[in-house]
């Protein structure tokens, strides 16, 4: 990349910015920008690697292995394997997670209780209850306090969903639409990566331009009000997606840069293909990536999904906790790996399900690695079935209230919001063990 | 003989002047050969042929496409009402919006919908001087119609089956059902109003009585919030915590219980309290409620009486609102004294035209849509601060998200499809619905997310947001969903086989079809030239224009 062409985009680019936060149509928005004092702390993360598991991924058969509570409830799967750390043991699909335990820490009692999906979703996001107000999530919060109101200046947006927003789940809650991710749409195993709106398939350079002079050209209304304030915001997004769509983003975007080899290694699946775009997105200063990795709703053939998905996964986030480490990112880099809950530890056998698992809010894993957090750790523990938390439980409030910590977020200072309402950032649950202090 | 000589002279001269510009008219609009509809009728191949040669007057006159040259004269009491603020502030309002301006942002205000080419062809040759007043009577009675206000309906009232309000989705069709048949039916909204609020029963079989589920909280205070804001415009959290008490009391008795039918419930008046109560209505005044009376329905009929200071006012209000962008109290569910009227005179004008009409609601739109302050430009005359605000001009505003998409399908010939996956078992939306009449707003769409769509969290007007963004510049300007529309779009396959190759006639069936109106010759002259790119055949071209006036702002606004 070249990287003086890069600097003067991004000067622009902001200057973009700073004449769109003048504009009259925010104006509504104004009083968060106000409030969202700078971070207080010295922030020993940047960024976040979200790898969302939606449906919620089994947790005995993951991070939580129980060989000793029989086939009705491992099932096949009642093999778990050492780590690199001695003690700590996981699901025998795992081999290369394996070799890299001493960097990430495994919290086997996060508990909410709530078994539905959306629900859940929420409340593993938010670190709320639901209630009168709908809060937003974690990405959306970190996309308030480090993004483009903090001066954030990046290539691209600073809160991105790989590939598909997650849907039924409102990302922003409160805080509205400026603080929902970008969801890049396509797909990075294929070539190219066709990022919804900056990689055009088919489309030249040459031919976009000359559609944009005709653009010009025709647009009638446009010239027959100039200086108008609603045209004038529209005039700014527009130029702003030129300079995505003609700029160095593209280039960020492109896989193809990455060595064969290390592709390989990712898995030449979009989940690994994924974990590699992360790595560079947070590479370029992208403070939040959530990758939505769909498939882990397993009521039916769970064993067999099992067998199929989990080696996928094992590459793809055994690499990038790799490559992270190899680049010196690990340090700066939270990788948070959780679904909406866990599953049901005893195995439905029985018609419809035929070897099934249930949604399961009571007890659950999640695991976090870098950015401050230690490594090698197991955090809290479930009882001998995976049934109920045996000790230490942790809400997602105080996973979330940890994770701003390290962002330097401080998770009890006010939450700005367009009410002007007195809320705060992430406050302690009061029924839970408190903030991860024990691995942070 | 030279005075005769002259006479001819000065005869043909001006023959020649009264007939040339048409002349010149009939030659630049002309199709070089017969134009193919569609629908590939004969009758319509005429039809066709003769409306694209007598384009009208207004596309190419001195006031450009958009405005004619009319000095405000008012059309009914809301113009006398709102020019009596112009004249005291100084302003100058815009001029009248030209007939092509006016049908299509009648049919986005009105239907929500876009208007057929033969529809605008049909209207701007109509040459009836009563023709927008037709216009809008029709309008107002075509099925789009409650389609689209459903729609809105559903935003303020929160109907959405999942998180946070949970209605679930049997829940949600009886209820966007229900809400359907009253607004298609014109239901008299005093009565509407206390459906909603007195009804008891099944979710499924009282469709009106989710009006109680669909609130974040069912205690008395989150339920008096959603009748205060959703019938009074009132947001009670700006009120003194006794006032609220006291209106809370009249839903203290509403309860809940559930069936053996998955996700059914029964909304039912606490058996187990039948005392009399102690409320207060929100105007201060006191009552005792005694035993046996359902205390929504005292509240209910306070609410509906014609006195009643905030029934009328939020709903005109709120019409007002809808229809020219904002309200005459701003924002329309922020009323409270610190918040004023800027045209109070105007405001109870419509309250009592409103209570003079039984409630029909349809009389308001009537009244608004046929008004000169309604019909003005979007192009402002004045540059007073206040000129927008105090409906100087027509502002613009951005397509609603499902009004957008559903523009895009259509012109394009394509669907979208929707479908619920969880809760079980999987919803499918028929793909020939239109997205305007999509009754759950949890169905996930990145299309409408993106756009603004309200999550129907709140009930509050605010939560559609229709500002642009750089996401939604990006995906317009080169996303592969609006690509692969255009690309395959029957509509402008049938265009460029109804032009025949006269570039022309094709330029105006895509200025018609796409912005709903003829092009001006700079227009067509700079559309025919890009035709001519090299290295680019004609079905790339048409994608290219229309791509490019999918893009303008006259197409993606309001105007």
């Amino acid at each position: 990349m070249n990287m003086q062409k890069a600097t003067e985009f991004m000067t622009r680019r902001e200057a973009l910015r700073r004449g769109l936060l003048g504009t009259a149509g925010l104006a509504l928005l104004d009083p968060l920008r106000l409030q969202a004092a700078p971070a207080p702390s010295r922030p020993r993360a940047k960024s976040v690697i979200q790898i969302w598991m939606w449906g919620g991924p089994s947790h005995i058969d993951i991070f939580d292995p129980k060989p000793d509570a029989g086939y009705d409830y491992c099932g096949p799967l009642n093999k778990p394997i050492a780590t690199n750390v001695d003690g700590i043991r996981i699901g025998e699909l795992l081999p290369l997670l394996a070799k890299q335990a001493d960097k990430y820490s495994i919290i086997r009692s996060m508990t909410h209780g709530n078994n539905s999906h959306e629900t859940a979703s929420y409340i593993v996001q938010t670190g709320r209850e639901p209630g009168r107000l709908v809060y937003p999530c974690v990405g959306a919060v970190v996309s308030l306090f480090k993004g483009y109101d903090q001066g954030y200046k990046g290539l691209v947006p600073p809160y991105i969903v790989l590939t598909q927003p997650q849907g039924r789940f409102s990302e922003a809650g409160f805080l509205g639409p400026r603080y929902k991710p970008f969801a890049t749409g396509g797909d990075p195993n294929q070539n190219p990566f066709a990022v919804e709106g900056i990689v055009a398939r088919g489309i030249t350079d040459q031919r976009q331009r000359s559609r944009r002079e005709l653009l010009g050209k025709l647009d009638s209304l446009g010239d027959s009000m100039p200086g108008n304030p609603h045209f004038e915001k529209f005039r700014q997004c527009e130029e702003s997606a030129y300079d995505l769509m003609f700029g160095d983003a593209r280039k960020l975007f492109d896989l193809s840069q990455e060595k064969d080899e290390l592709r390989d290694q990712y898995g030449r699946n979009t989940f690994g293909q994924s974990c590699l775009m992360a790595r560079r997105l947070v590479e370029n200063g992208v403070p939040y990536v959530t990758i939505n990795y769909k498939g882990w709703d397993t009521h039916k053939q769970h064993f067999e999904t099992m067998r199929r998905k989990l080696p996928e996964m094992d590459a793809g986030m055994a690499m990038l906790l790799q490559d992270l480490a190899d680049r010196g990112l690990l340090d700066s880099t939270i990788v948070w790996w959780s679904g909406e809950f866990g599953r049901g530890p005893k195995v439905q056998w029985n018609p419809p399900w035929n070897g099934g698992r249930s949604h399961y809010g009571k007890c659950f894993s999640a695991v976090v690695a870098g950015g401050g957090f230690k490594g090698g750790q197991v955090v809290g523990s479930s009882d001998a079935k995976g049934l109920e938390v045996a000790d230490r439980p942790v809400h997602p409030t105080d996973l979330i209230g940890s994770m701003y910590s390290l962002l330097g977020i401080d998770p009890d200072g006010p939450m700005p919001n367009p009410r002007g309402m007195d809320l705060k950032v992430m406050p302690q649950d009061d029924e839970s063990a408190g903030r991860l202090k024990e691995i942070t | 003989m030279a005075r005769k000589n002259v006479l001819h002279f000065a005869i043909i001269i001006l023959i020649l002047v009264l007939f040339l510009p048409l002349y010149a008219r009939q030659r630049t609009g002309r199709p070089g050969a017969t134009l193919r509809n569609r629908r590939n009728s004969a009758q319509a191949n005429r039809s066709n042929t003769s409306n694209l040669r007598q384009q009208p007057n207004s596309t190419d006159s001195r006031f450009g496409p958009f405005e004619t040259d009319d000095k405000y004269t008012p059309n009914n009491r809301i113009d006398t009402l709102v020019m009596a603020t112009f004249r005291e502030e100084g302003i100058e309002p815009a001029r009248l919006c030209s007939d092509a301006v006016f049908i299509r942002r009648a049919y986005l205000d009105v239907i929500g919908t876009l208007p057929q080419p033969q529809e605008v062809r049909e209207f701007l040759k109509d040459s009836s001087p009563r023709k927008r007043v037709a216009l809008i009577h029709k309008l107002l009675r075509r099925d789009e119609f409650a389609d689209y206000w459903s729609l809105k309906w559903c935003d303020l009232l929160r109907v959405k089956a999942e998180f946070p309000i949970n209605l679930w989705p049997n829940a949600v069709q009886a209820y966007h059902r229900w809400i359907h048949d009253c607004l298609r039916g014109n239901m008299p909204y005093d009565l509407f109003a206390r459906e909603l609020l007195t009804s008891s029963g099944s979710n499924f079989r009282v469709p009106q009585v989710n009006f109680y589920r669909a609130i974040q909280g069912r205690e008395p205070s989150a339920i008096a919030g959603a009748v205060a804001l959703t019938f009074m415009g009132v947001r009670l959290e700006n009120w003194p915590a006794e006032r609220c008490s006291g209106m809370e009391a009249f839903f203290s008795r509403v309860a809940y219980k559930t069936t053996s039918e998955w996700k059914e419930e029964i909304v039912y008046l606490d058996p187990a309290s039948t005392g009399a109560l102690q409320a207060v209505f929100p105007d201060g005044v006191a009552v005792q409620i005694p035993a046996g009376q359902d205390p929504r329905m005292v509240f209910a009929d306070w609410l509906i009486a014609p006195e009643n200071p905030w029934f009328a006012r939020n709903i005109v209000n709120r019409i007002w609102s809808w229809l020219t962008g904002r309200g005459i109290i701003h924002e329309p569910d922020d009323i409270r004294p610190d918040n004023p009227a800027v045209h109070p005179r105007l405001l109870a004008y419509l309250e009592k035209e409103l209570v003079k009409a039984d409630y029909d609601l349809r009389r308001i739109y009537t009244l608004i849509l046929n008004s000169r302050t309604y019909q003005q430009s979007s192009i402002p005359r004045s540059d007073h601060p206040e000129a927008e605000a105090l409906f100087a001009y027509y502002p613009v505003r951005r397509l609603d998200a499902e009004v957008l998409i559903d523009a895009l399908c259509w012109i394009s010939g394509t669907r979208e499809s929707y479908s619920s996956a969880i809760p079980e078992p999987f919803t499918f939306i028929p793909e020939e619905n239109r997205t305007i009449e999509l009754a759950d707003g949890s169905i996930t769409s990145q299309f409408l997310e993106m756009f603004g769509r309200p999550a129907r969290d709140t009930g509050l007007e605010s939560e559609r947001n229709n500002q642009p963004s750089d996401a939604q510049r990006l995906h317009l300007l080169n996303s592969s969903h609006v690509q692969a529309k255009i690309e395959r779009s029957a509509r402008l396959n049938a265009a460029i086989r109804a032009a025949k190759n006269n570039r022309g006639t094709l330029v105006n069936l895509i200025y018609l079809n796409i912005l709903s109106r003829y092009p001006t010759q700079a227009e067509s002259a700079a559309a025919r030239a890009y035709f001519q790119t090299k290295g680019i055949n004609i079905r790339q071209a048409v994608n290219d224009l229309a791509w490019v006036l999918i893009n303008t702002k006259e197409f993606l606004y309001r105007h």
